[in-house]
């Protein structure tokens, strides 16, 4: 029976995960490199989680980063509570160690949800999207008007070195917070992936696909929809757990709308109908976001551009493209496919590397010269027609070879 | 009480437009009950109120003597009553097994259950390979349901409806569009569906009709004005007129 896979098959991506995980640290080194890296695994979290809400459940949402950041809230005052306990040692916070924060987390976005979502889940598709935009700037403006709680336009701050420290797990150092949003990745996304193999799971897929025959085999729509937002608010409520430990402050920000246009970018650019795909798209856009700041100025057109192709070109995202690789692996027709995948890819790089071309130039024009320039040591004069000419090569030789694999792959099929 | 269903002075509205007038009707257990008539009779709005998808007007359903009319269709499903669709409605990216034990849950009381894996509800696999193999689609058992052959999602949406273990089954026009040979198979299957369940098809393929229904009810603009075995009906001089007529003119 096909469903029936080996245990060590179904084993192997977590043993590798798991594998990278202890020797991420042995290869890295400096508080930067790190930094970045728990970033990450925030960003996987909560991407995921989104994704249990659109990719699994049909439910478009522009308010998730609410529960992420009502999550982090939670947890930041838990952090402070453990402080205070900490003079006399009495009480409940004197025992819990910051290291658990993320379950306060959790439970503070999965309550959040549960408390307003009911209403919202009535529907899905645009009335859905359009509610939970409204809740975003709600709660996003309304933190303002309750500074003891959201600790006004400073947020409220922390310090993780207090409490309880178990098996001597301290958290000075990015490179100790590191085991921390190890454990804490590879526990929710594991937790995730197995809320998709449950029941629950199944009939959230079904929703999502067709919620009027989900009545007639028993079940009304809406109970389903809101117990994947309770979850999915959970979820997130335990990433922004994460980042309060990783960053010991938490601002109205995270709650507010960029903060949920992140969530959407990384799980639409990794691939919503991928289990994988969100973890992909969150290594990316969080690589990107960090990195690419420091080599040109251009760095948000550039997320967007990404977001854009992917949108265009490659619907199903990057997780999307490597299942595609996969199965025609498992097929054993990849061979016959690569060439025209291949030449699409190239042709994708044609045309970036010409869009780049054309982005420096005319920030050369209107700013002067950009990072990016002075990094790869190029001195482009816009004012010479040839560098224009190379550009718009570049483009042409881009679409023909985006024609040409087309045609190959049309052929094909 | 030897009823299945009874349905008692049936009335739907939408706005000033009365388009079920009046039903009434006995279902009888057991039977295989076609309801016929010409387009818009009123045949699917009247599935559509037995099966819960709108709110009466006015009027009683009653399931093994127990009032459903204007209950919730998910409340419906659970006392035991599940339809089929005209137009295909299945769960489109879901494999063809998926689609078969997400029908099952409800029966299994698994549905909401987040804490055990779906592989591990004994109770919806083995009913939803049961039903894998009755309706003759093991061999598609991985494919997406929204990929299938047309025929294929035919017998997919009757094996959706029969999986929650109801035990009285509507099927909404199950052999439409398709060839002769699909339709063959698909009596087959509704023959097989029938045994120990009680059956209400709305079908326009008078063949089918014909050897299917123990009884025929006749709905012409939202009354019905027949009710018989097929040979009663096909002798009924106002049934004659009013449908068959029409379609020998």
């Amino acid at each position: 029976m096909s469903l029936r896979v080996s245990p060590w098959r179904a084993l192997a991506p977590w043993l590798i995960s798991l594998l990278v995980l202890l020797v991420i640290p042995m290869l890295v080194s400096g508080n930067g490199t790190f930094s970045i890296i728990n970033l990450i695994a925030i960003n996987i979290v909560f991407a995921l989680s989104y994704n249990m809400l659109l990719g699994q459940g049909g439910m478009l949402s522009f308010g998730h980063a609410v529960f992420f950041g009502l999550g982090a809230y939670g947890a930041i005052h838990g952090m402070n509570l453990i402080g205070d306990a900490g003079y006399d040692g009495q009480g409940f916070w004197a025992h819990f160690p910051v290291y658990l924060l993320p379950l306060v987390g959790f439970a503070t976005g999965a309550l959040a949800a549960l408390l307003v979502g009911w209403p919202f889940c009535r529907r899905a598709g645009t009335a859905f999207a359009m509610i939970t935009l409204g809740l975003g700037e709600l709660v996003a403006a309304g933190s303002q008007m309750f500074p003891t709680v959201f600790g006004g336009e400073a947020g409220v701050f922390s310090n993780r070195m207090v409490g309880p420290v178990w098996f001597g797990l301290e958290l000075a150092q990015p490179a100790d917070v590191y085991w921390f949003s190890a454990f804490w990745v590879l526990l929710a996304v594991f937790a995730m992936w197995a809320f998709t193999r449950t029941p629950l799971g199944r009939l959230s897929n079904a929703v999502r696909d067709n919620a009027e025959r989900l009545q007639f085999i028993g079940y009304p729509p809406r109970n389903l929809r809101f117990l994947v937002f309770i979850a999915a608010g959970g979820f997130a409520g335990l990433g922004g757990g994460m980042a309060a430990v990783n960053y010991e402050i938490v601002t109205p920000e995270s709650l507010g709308l960029l903060t949920s246009g992140l969530a959407l970018l990384m799980a639409a650019v990794g691939g919503l109908g991928v289990f994988y795909g969100p973890i992909v798209g969150a290594i990316l856009v969080t690589v990107m976001n960090s990195l690419l700041s420091d080599y040109t100025d251009a760095s948000i057109l550039y997320v967007g551009l990404v977001f854009l192709a992917v949108v265009m070109f490659a619907p199903s995202g990057l997780g999307g493209g490597i299942e595609q690789v996969r199965q025609a692996w498992r097929r054993g027709d990849l061979a016959a496919h690569l060439p025209g995948w291949l030449g699409g890819a190239l042709a994708v790089v044609l045309i970036a590397l010409g869009l780049v071309g054309t982005i420096e130039l005319v920030y050369q024009l209107s700013h002067g010269r950009d990072k990016l320039a002075q990094v790869l040591g190029l001195q482009p004069d816009p004012s010479s027609p040839l560098v224009w000419l190379g550009v718009v090569a570049l483009f042409a030789a881009g679409f023909g070879v985006a024609r040409a694999s087309k045609n190959y792959r049309e052929a094909r099929s | 009480m030897s009823h299945a269903l009874v349905i008692d002075d049936l009335k739907k509205s939408f706005g000033p437009a009365e388009v079920i007038r009046g039903v009434n009707l006995r279902v009888e257990k057991g039977e295989v009950h076609a309801v016929i008539g010409p387009n818009g009779a009123g045949k699917s709005t009247f599935f559509n109120l037995v099966s819960g998808a709108f709110a009466p007007t006015s009027g009683e359903v009653r399931l093994h003597g127990q009032r459903i009319d204007g209950l919730a269709p998910e409340k419906i499903q659970q006392r035991g009553l599940a339809r089929s669709f005209q137009v295909s409605n299945v769960f489109g990216n879901l494999s063809v097994f998926e689609n078969l034990r997400c029908a099952c849950f409800k029966q299994s009381a698994a549905g909401y259950t987040f804490w055990r894996p779906a592989g591990s509800v004994k109770r919806a696999n083995r009913r939803a390979e049961e039903v894998l193999a009755m309706i003759g689609l093991a061999e598609l058992r991985d494919s997406p349901a929204g990929a299938l052959p047309y025929a294929s999602q035919r017998a997919l949406e009757i094996g959706m409806t029969i999986a929650g273990e109801a035990d009285v089954v509507l099927l909404d026009e199950p052999t439409a569009g398709m060839s002769n040979t699909e339709t063959t198979q698909a009596i087959e299957l509704i023959r097989q569906v029938a045994e120990g369940r009680t059956l209400m098809i709305v079908e326009h393929d008078m063949g089918v009709v014909f050897e299917l229904a123990d009884r025929i009810s006749v709905l012409v603009y939202g009354e019905i004005i027949a009710t018989g075995t097929p040979e009663a009906i096909r002798n009924d001089p106002r049934v004659k007129e009013a449908y068959l007529g029409e379609e020998a003119a």
